[in-house]
């Protein structure tokens, strides 16, 4: 690529907005994925009561591992929103940048 | 090169022929436990296809196999989906399959905890890694984070990072493979692993990343059909309730209900979150995942296999939990079958109760998920399921020793050594001498940790991954003021740090080196809290401190690498590289 496009990219305010609002969306992500899962592991730290409290009386199953095949749900689950909306959204709005900058 | 071929196809044969004599020689030497680890022809016929056919697919990988290109990356034709099982299979290790599930049958609930960590470190990758990766990367993850900065330090600092937690990695599978063939086979440790060493090398050698990538595809679709299968028919028993499932568990295990709870693994806050960031910090860091990154066309692929290695890794997870608890149900009832008897003077020691005392699973606690798959699906699928174990290892350690040779022939002989001056054929050359000479020290290290703890060596591996690899590789790609200087200072500290701390606590000190128990003089489970901390400050300090012309150039080059990174123009395309 030439130095003209990145120069073009450079001074696009839509570059600026594109980049931004994609590292604030990664950022919420990344966030939400760390209070899962160190939620979960400083309840172990800290609460080994809770987590091994019975799911109901006459039950074995404790609460610990429903929450932690959520948390392994909730991972994949948060992984392909991101990627849906990077693959569509995102990518439609780079390629609009770049289609600008090299005509 | 087909001559080579021809004389290497026959040695791995006399190999192959050479480790059944000497395992039927010191199985009749042995009489004490031959008649359960009898030869399995079964296993050893599945296994045989399994490796007739990946071979045949190397034979195919190496007629594409022409360029260093090539060898790295396939071309970069890989598709996202494909990637993503070839992920997959590249980190479903032989730890996760049998050291969950054997965590899991020991304690129970503990082993979710290690799932859940190894599982939480791919939407890191995903949001923050994958598409700057493919963007500004070629062949290594020092491409990526070498991409402003002085090329020399930079890539000797990242190809030391890789190569030591390929190290320990390397270890881990080693170990694995030597234990998993001695149930299987009844085979000497010293053949399994050579065995391993030698296919491996093949695969590596002939075939690249293409053929790395079709074994690690294909082993992946074998474990999670077999894995699937084991969950299915334990849970069939339970009509597929997993309270009942539970309830038999806490019936029959030793320690009752407290498999039902969170045990021993963590016990105070700084070493629980400091093995979460090493498990979920260090998956951003591990070479050999970093450089499946690049065999894909763009960043729209690359974010798809990362999606779906963690689909698939996610699911694997929850089926090795089931599966630890399914041989908890069935393995503790049947001691006869799969315990090891406790002698006394030649004869099985007898508890206080009357009942004859056993000593732990044949070939150690690891071999839960083995042992499980007689007890669901009989010897045949017993065969199945050590044939796809043993390619399990396979397939991880063809995929650590090609980023092993890649640090070594990309980063350290063309970029450091050669400054970049060399051509294709002379670095695949040394590529491959490369992946020979690890194959040999992979085999090495196999013997001399023989009897180290397979899950632990793993530990290491992910902490320096992320202490060393991860703040490099985070801070050149997303911080604009980081220099040279700063990238190479901090990633050193973390490390040393990171090794140093690991040898010092007490599952290194005291658990493996034997020292007196209360010696060791860092008390937590996991260095990765300080050193990854460390590594971060430093990086951080000796950026801000550097004032240097070559520093100003670095800070002014991030914004083109900002806009690379972000968009993906000027990135390497599909087999153009």
């Amino acid at each position: 690529m030439s130095l003209k496009t990145y120069e073009r990219i450079r001074s696009n305010p839509k570059f600026q907005a594109f980049v931004s609002k994609r590292n604030r969306f990664s950022i919420i992500m990344s966030i939400l994925m760390i209070i899962a899962y160190y939620g979960y592991i400083l309840l172990i730290a800290f609460n080994k009561p809770f987590l091994a409290t019975k799911m109901g009386p006459g039950l074995v199953t404790s609460i610990g591992i429903p929450m932690g095949v959520g948390v392994i749900l909730f991972t994949i689950i948060l992984t392909w929103i991101y990627v849906r909306r990077a693959n569509t959204e995102f990518d439609t709005e780079a390629e609009a940048i770049i289609k600008e900058a090299t005509k | 090169m087909s001559i080579t071929h021809k004389n290497l196809f026959v040695a791995i044969s006399g190999l192959a022929l050479l480790a059944l004599a000497g395992g039927a020689l010191a199985a009749g030497a042995d009489l004490g436990q031959t008649t359960k680890q009898a030869t399995n022809w079964t296993a050893i016929a599945m296994f045989a296809v399994f490796v007739g056919a990946t071979l045949y697919i190397t034979k195919w990988a190496a007629s594409k196999t022409k360029s260093a290109a090539d060898f790295y990356t396939a071309g970069g034709g890989i598709t996202g989906f494909q990637n993503g099982l070839a992920i997959a299979g590249d980190y479903m290790s032989a730890a996760s399959f049998l050291g969950i599930s054997g965590l899991v049958f020991a304690s129970g609930f503990d082993g979710l905890i290690f799932s859940i960590g190894w599982l939480v470190g791919w939407p890191v990758i995903t949001f923050l890694m994958a598409e700057r990766l493919r963007n500004l990367g070629k062949f290594t993850f020092a491409d990526v984070a070498s991409y402003r900065f002085a090329q020399t330090p930079l890539r000797s600092f990242a190809a030391t990072g890789t190569l030591v937690v390929v190290a320990f990695y390397l270890i881990a599978q080693m170990v694995g493979a030597g234990q998993l063939i001695k149930v299987l086979f009844g085979l000497e440790y010293i053949y399994a692993v050579m065995l391993v060493g030698v296919i491996m090398m093949m695969y590596v050698l002939f075939g690249g990343m293409t053929a790395t990538t079709w074994v690690q595809i294909i082993k992946a679709v074998m474990l999670l059909v077999g894995a699937t299968f084991m969950a299915v028919m334990v849970l069939l028993q339970f009509n597929f309730s997993p309270e009942a499932l539970f309830a038999k568990a806490v019936e029959v295990h030793a320690k009752h209900d407290s498999i039902m709870g969170p045990g021993a693994l963590i016990n105070d806050p700084i070493s629980a979150i400091s093995v979460g960031m090493a498990l979920m910090f260090g998956t951003a860091g591990l070479p050999h995942i970093l450089m499946r990154f690049f065999t894909v066309p763009n960043a729209k692929e690359a974010r798809k296999s990362v999606a779906w290695a963690t689909t698939w890794i996610g699911y694997f997870y929850i089926l090795t939990f089931i599966i630890g608890f399914g041989a908890v149900v069935m393995l503790i009832q049947d001691p006869a079958a799969y315990y090891v008897p406790k002698m006394v003077d030649g004869v099985q020691a007898i508890g206080a109760d009357g009942n004859p005392l056993w000593d732990g699973l044949k070939g150690g606690g690891n071999m839960a998920a083995v042992h499980l798959a007689n007890a669901v699906g009989g010897n045949m699928f017993l065969g199945f399921i050590s044939a796809v174990a043993f390619a399990t290892i396979l397939a991880v350690v063809a995929g650590l020793t090609l980023s092993g040779a890649s640090a070594v022939s990309h980063d350290l002989y063309a970029s450091v050594w050669r400054h970049g001056n060399v051509d294709s054929v002379t670095e695949l050359r040394v590529s491959k001498i490369t992946t020979v000479i690890l194959g040999i020290i992979a085999v090495l290290l196999g013997i001399i940790f023989e009897k180290q703890n397979v899950a632990f060596m793993v530990m290491l591996a992910f902490t320096v991954a992320c202490s060393a690899n991860f703040p490099v590789l985070f801070m050149s790609v997303l911080w604009k003021n980081c220099t040279t200087k700063g990238a190479v200072a901090g990633g050193t500290v973390g490390l040393i740090l990171s090794v140093a701390l690991t040898i010092m606590s007490p599952a290194v000190w005291e658990a493996s080196l034997g020292n007196p128990k209360g010696s060791a003089m860092f008390p937590y489970a996991s260095a990765a809290i300080f050193s990854m901390t460390a590594a971060f400050f430093v990086i951080w300090l000796v950026s801000i401190l550097d004032n240097s012309a070559q520093a100003q150039k670095e800070r002014a080059l991030f914004g083109d690498q900002l806009i690379r990174s972000e968009t993906g123009v000027g990135a390497s395309g599909a087999s153009g590289h």
